[in-house]
């Protein structure tokens, strides 16, 4: 098949690379790029595990075309720790344990990532429903939910 | 020299990594030359094999080679062995690594296609011709167990594979004399156990010395390396097997599968890597599965509600085979008596065989199974009696005073089985507290208001962990001072490099970042056996204290020569050994260490054996108990019948927490699974094996919006068993879970609703049961 060419920000930088178009974005990220964080668990858009941020928005990286990310804005879990620091969210995951195997983590990161972007205050309920499209059989979400909290409390003192 | 970490909340050593994105799961290694591979799989499911024709697949753009069972003559040929060998089981049921002529169970592999990536083999996989007769299938167990019933396997004369038996005293006798008996049918429907990293496996042959090495995902490296050396006949020292990071195991991956050695195999035929990864719809109908039993209990009990004793069969839904042999069913059995004293006890288990995937421990293996029959009896006799739940149990229970407790059950061995130590009342009674047991009628009251029906569950277990005979380690300081701790122990996501570094650190004197743990490669340490059973703390945690402890013997020896001190004077602190009382008088364990490990011309001490290191087999010949008694609320929307789990309070005893943290999220994980369990998750197959549910979208798993907060209490019993204290802890929270929401679910159904013998329930069935108050059900 064919290569399309293709040009997109990756975690802010510029690139230019080519994908085959059937190719869907988290299979290009990940063995096109050789950007293995964003994980793939169903391949059929439920679990959340391969979620991306584009243009602002989480994606499901399994469900769209890499060729789709022209033009666009991509961010990864790659891109998060600054300087190789834990961010703030990152950070909370690991003081509350809302991590275990790891392989949900990156996408739980990203749609938390877009989510309290857009939503600076959000209760525990929302939270929990922001994140309701990403699955995790280790932790029981409890974990992850008051890392978010964290943040926003972390957040809304500093403010 | 006081604890530092044991106990300690730290926050895990794994985390940066794997926040990071930098985790190395088996999808992300690459080798060079590799190829991809993708499975040809029955799809349907009991068929005879008639030809299967790669012709046009073969010529694919990017195809290599496709392989069938034929194609592997050369290297090797028959069944697997099995994992678990069981004299009834003869010969063992076990898996081709390809089918050979006979597929019995949808998703069964036949051909393996290897492409330059996976989009190509999948294409070719795709065009392979199977011409496969279909043969009559069977989908349920019940059913399988009749005489006249389609045969699993062609060749066989019966589907009961076998049928086992526990029991102690006499039964019948007991119930002749009891106050009262009752019979109730249960029925556990099939899950899934869905991981959220699906299996995979990377296979290369060095092309030098013909060395096989596999990364896989799995939870039992080393019995796959054990295995496929049999099958290879090769020696096991030809074949190296490890586990990179794995994104979640809970019993399926312990199994050694079909793709693992088909991929190997594929390897040496091609003479290059391969790589497989399965997908989510593959897991689905080729990763074992969990929990089908349908289940006829009489119970004894007296006046006051102690239970007496109980006899029953079970039906136990094998799937199509037993590469795992009977360990599930014979979970099933060793689950009993649960928490309670009883004076007899007589089960039978038939295992069935069914043209569906095979059956292997999840989470709990069946032991939520057992929970929630005990717990089930434990309110029927409550209800029955007209007696509050709570006194049922406290009248049954294993008192505190009764311990080490002697169940009357045998273990594998023959020998005894005794609870170790634990107070089950106590228990029942904090997490009774705690839920404000008492309040409970009020918050009832509120809910109705608010037109919702509000139920309160409990329910007790107990767990046996710390499975031998052993998992070994050892512990190494370098001549740079840093600690090495290696143990054949795989990790699935459980937070060992933190408990074991934790252990090694405190019995070394040393800062937690000076300790390095490496697990699961089989050419790092020469023995491992299995992450399953809640056993790693136990027997891996109680290797490193005490390979740890040698080498502090070791170090505090070597610091006694070279100070001239008796040892009796010396102490080890902050990676010193010095003098109590003149720390300045010190000899560094980097100094030692780099003593140790020799130099040339210069002699160590007399009888002293180089390197500061030590290797430990903790023995763990006697199972520790866990223990827990959970509460919980749900709250129904009598219109839509949904049910909603809106407190959930564990109190759970696994002795000596290594670090709260963690034990904290095995166990809400473990709940959230029960939950799923009891709530959602449901494997449905038609009528000739045909799997229904094999997408997310049809197949519910348990998602944040509908889980509550988890309460945990712990009570901290340390166990006499090892030298640590503790207990497993990875599947207690699952264990009591269905059995707890449950009994919930049938209390806010109120004394007019019906007797809940099963799970999972859906909301459907709740409607109906409010619409109808029938006294009692038979199929959700």
């Amino acid at each position: 098949m064919t290569e399309r060419k293709i040009t997109f920000t990756l975690n802010g930088e510029q690139r230019e690379s080519s994908a085959d178009p059937r190719t869907h974005l988290a299979d290009f990220l990940r063995h096109g790029l050789g950007l293995t964080g964003t994980h793939v668990g169903c391949e059929h858009g439920v679990c959340g595990a391969c979620t991306v941020i584009v243009d602002g928005v989480p994606v499901r990286s399994c469900l769209m075309l890499a060729v789709q990310v022209d033009g666009c804005a991509v961010e990864t879990v790659e891109g998060l720790a600054k300087g190789g620091e834990l961010s703030p969210l990152q950070q909370a995951f690991s003081t509350h344990h809302g991590l275990q195997c790891g392989f949900c983590t990156p996408g739980m990161l990203m749609t938390l990532e877009a989510f309290l972007r857009a939503s600076p205050s959000p209760t525990e309920q929302d939270i929990r429903i922001a994140i309701s499209g990403n699955i995790c059989r280790c932790t029981g979400y409890q974990g992850i939910v008051e890392a978010a909290l964290d943040v926003v409390a972390a957040k809304a003192i500093s403010s | 020299m006081s604890a530092r970490y044991f106990g300690a909340a730290v926050t895990r050593v794994e985390d940066p990594r794997l926040l990071k994105g930098q985790g190395r799961y088996v999808d992300d290694l690459e080798l060079p030359g590799m190829l991809h591979a993708a499975f040809v799989r029955a799809s349907m499911a009991h068929g005879r094999i008639r030809a299967i024709d790669t012709r046009d697949a073969r010529v694919m753009p990017g195809v290599v080679a496709i392989y069938t069972m034929a194609d592997f003559a050369e290297i090797a040929q028959g069944p697997m062995p099995p994992m678990a060998p069981h004299p009834l089981l003869t010969p063992p049921i076990t898996y081709h690594p390809l089918a050979e002529d006979e597929v019995r169970h949808v998703g069964e592999a036949i051909a393996i296609v290897l492409a330059d990536d996976r989009a190509k083999a999948e294409d070719a996989a795709a065009a392979v011709l199977l011409d496969i007769e279909e043969l009559p299938a069977v989908a349920d167990a019940v059913v399988a167990r009749e005489a006249g019933a389609p045969r699993a396997h062609s060749r066989r004369d019966s589907n009961i594979a076998a049928t086992l038996k526990a029991g102690f005293n006499d039964c019948d006798a007991v119930f002749a004399k009891a106050d009262h008996v009752l019979t109730e049918r249960f029925e556990i429907h099939r899950g899934g156990c869905h991981s959220m990293e699906c299996r995979g496996v990377v296979a290369s042959v060095d092309p030098h010395t013909g060395a096989l090495t596999l990364s896989t995902s799995s939870q039992s490296p080393y019995m796959v390396r054990r295995h496929l050396a049999t099958y290879l006949k090769r020696d096991e020292n030809e074949i190296r097997v490890m586990t990179p990071d794995v994104g979640g195991g809970f019993g399926p991956k312990a199994n050694v599968y079909a793709e693992e050695f088909a991929v190997a195999i594929a390897a040496i035929k091609s003479r290059r890597p391969v790589k497989w990864i399965e997908d989510r719809q593959e897991h689905f109908v080729a990763t074992t599965q969990q929990r089908g039993q349908a289940w006829t209990l009489d119970v004894a009990f007296d006046n006051s509600g102690r239970m007496r004793a109980i006899r029953g069969s079970c039906i136990h839904d094998n799937g199509a085979y037993a590469p795992y042999g009977l360990i599930l069913p014979a979970t099933a059995l060793a689950s009993f008596p649960g928490p309670y004293a009883l004076e007899a006890l007589d089960i039978t288990i038939d295992v069935v065989l069914t043209n569906l995937v095979p059956t292997s421990p999840v989470r709990g293996a069946c032991r939520p199974n057992i929970a929630f029959l005990l717990e089930r009896l434990a309110d029927r006799i409550a209800r029955h009696l007209g007696i509050d739940r709570q006194e049922v149990r406290r009248r049954s229970f294993v008192r505190a005073d009764q311990m080490p407790y002697v169940t009357g059950l045998k273990a594998r061995d023959g020998s005894p089985v005794s609870y170790d130590s634990g107070d089950y009342a106590g228990a029942l009674n904090l997490v009774l507290d705690k839920i404000d047991v008492a309040g409970f009628e009020n918050r009832r009251a509120a809910a109705a208001e608010r037109g919702k029906l509000l139920g309160l569950g409990i329910a007790s277990c107990v767990e046996d962990t710390g499975l031998g005979p052993f998992e070994g380690a050892s512990v190494r300081v370098t001549p740079g001072g840093k600690v090495v701790v290696t143990t054949g122990a795989s990790s699935q996501g459980q937070g060992h490099r933190t408990a074991f570094a934790q252990i090694a650190a405190d019995a070394l004197g040393v800062e937690l970042k000076e300790v390095t743990v490496e697990s699961a490669d089989t050419s790092k340490f020469p023995l491992g056996i299995s992450t399953i059973a809640s056993r790693i703390a136990v027997t891996a945690g109680s290797s490193v204290e005490l390979a740890a402890r040698k080498v502090r013997t070791k170090a505090i020896a070597f610091a006694s020569h070279r100070l001239e001190v008796g040892e009796e004077d010396l102490e080890l602190v902050d990676a010193a050994v010095r003098v109590k009382g003149v720390s300045e008088m010190n000899v560094s364990l980097s100094e030692i260490a780099r003593t140790l490990a020799g130099n040339t011309g210069i002699n160590l001490p007399d009888g002293m054996e180089p390197d500061l290191a030590a290797t430990a087999y903790f023995n763990s010949n006697a199972l520790t108990f866990a223990y827990g008694a959970n509460a919980c609320e749900v709250e129904i929307d009598p219109y839509t019948g949904d049910v909603r789990v809106v407190r959930y309070v564990v109190v759970h005893d696994c002795g000596k927490l290594i670090n709260p943290l963690i034990v904290d999220g095995q166990i809400r994980g473990g709940v959230v699974h029960g939950i799923g369990n009891t709530l959602y998750e449901r494997m449905i197959y038609d009528e000739v094996g045909q799997p229904l549910t094999t997408t997310y979208g049809d197949y519910f798993l348990p998602m944040a919006s509908e889980m509550p907060p988890i309460e945990i209490h712990h009570m901290e019993t340390p166990s006499p068993r090892n030298p640590i204290g503790v207990k497993g802890a990875g599947e207690g929270g699952t264990i009591p879970a269905a059995a707890c929401v449950i009994s919930a679910v049938e209390n806010a159904l109120g004394p007019n609703g019906p007797f809940i013998p099963l799970h999972p329930i859906s909301p459907q069935q709740v409607v109906k049961w409010i619409e109808v108050g029938a006294p009692s059900v038979t199929k959700a």
